[in-house]
């Protein structure tokens, strides 16, 4: 008897490891592609020229649906095409923020370092998420507590303008979201997050926003000589 | 443009509005951190921050 339960309990482990490996693998997948498909939306809308409210529109228009359109249809293969088109939303809105960097002298290295760099941080993270697998369920809160205040410091920042405020801001975002890279990687392996499509869209909004804080953060800080 | 201004002023506020809720449910229901715990998040942030000092380097 106890040697039919510890057989089943072992059988129910290795099927609940292989849907975690299964999520895991699939979210990065359609990560992988989602990326590529946002780098062709920016360089359609870098060839199109597309003035700055574009960057605007985009966001609030994917966030809108990420937000409220995606979690309707996470469960069903309508779902990929929803995350293509918010994520082709958002890359098409990097496109004229892209060609503002790319227009000022060393642009194209401000831009190369933050997508290597963005890159290297989600790599690394991951990998540190995946080897040690830690649970890092506790940074949930705390993680979106700090996001929130973020995001008031940066609603006063629209009025006060000040630039070293918006640095600090990029600098907070960027270890904000690699908290989140681990919160939410180490959810995908404990069997948290069973359902790839809002994994893919909670890992690519990360990147997106390393990214985004990363060029502005070079952009104003590096070649100061 | 004061218009971008305010537009991205509103799409701020619902985000907050959104997020709120949230924020306060994970607060009051996310599991507490040991010291060991806090310390396996600070070291890869302190690293992170180091890289991002040596990419400003770079430019």
């Amino acid at each position: 008897m106890d040697q039919n339960f510890s057989t089943i309990a072992r059988k129910t482990h290795a099927g609940s490891a292989i849907e975690i490996n299964k999520v895991l693998r699939n979210t990065y997948m359609l990560l992988a592609l989602t990326l590529l498909f946002s780098g062709l939306t920016a360089a359609i809308s870098m060839a199109m020229n597309m003035p700055p409210m574009t960057y605007l529109i985009s966001v609030i228009g994917g966030m809108v649906i990420a937000m409220f359109v995606l979690p309707r249809f996470a469960n069903s293969t309508a779902g990929i095409g929803i995350v293509f088109l918010v994520t082709g939303l958002l890359g098409f809105g990097l496109g004229p923020i892209l060609t503002m960097y790319a227009s000022l002298p060393n642009g194209s290295n401000v831009i190369m370092l933050s997508l290597g760099g963005t890159g290297v941080i989600f790599m690394g993270l991951s990998a540190y998420a995946l080897a040690t697998r830690k649970d890092f369920s506790f940074l949930g809160g705390f993680l979106m507590v700090g996001f929130l205040l973020v995001l008031l410091a940066s609603l006063a920042n629209i009025f006060l303008a000040i630039p070293a405020m918006s640095l600090m801001i990029s600098a907070v975002v960027i270890m904000l979201m690699s908290g989140f890279i681990l919160h939410d990687t180490s959810r995908i392996i404990h069997g948290g997050e069973t359902n790839y499509i809002l994994a893919t869209i909670g890992l690519y909004m990360t990147i997106f926003n390393i990214f985004i804080s990363l060029l502005q953060i070079l952009g104003v800080l590096g070649g100061d000589d | 443009m004061d218009w971008m201004k305010i537009v991205t002023a509103l799409a701020l506020v619902m985000f907050i509005v959104y997020l709120f809720p949230r924020a306060r449910y994970m607060l009051k229901n996310s599991p507490k951190g040991s010291s060991s715990d806090w310390m396996s998040f600070i070291v890869p942030i302190v690293v992170i921050v180091l890289f991002i000092m040596l990419l400003v380097q770079l430019v």
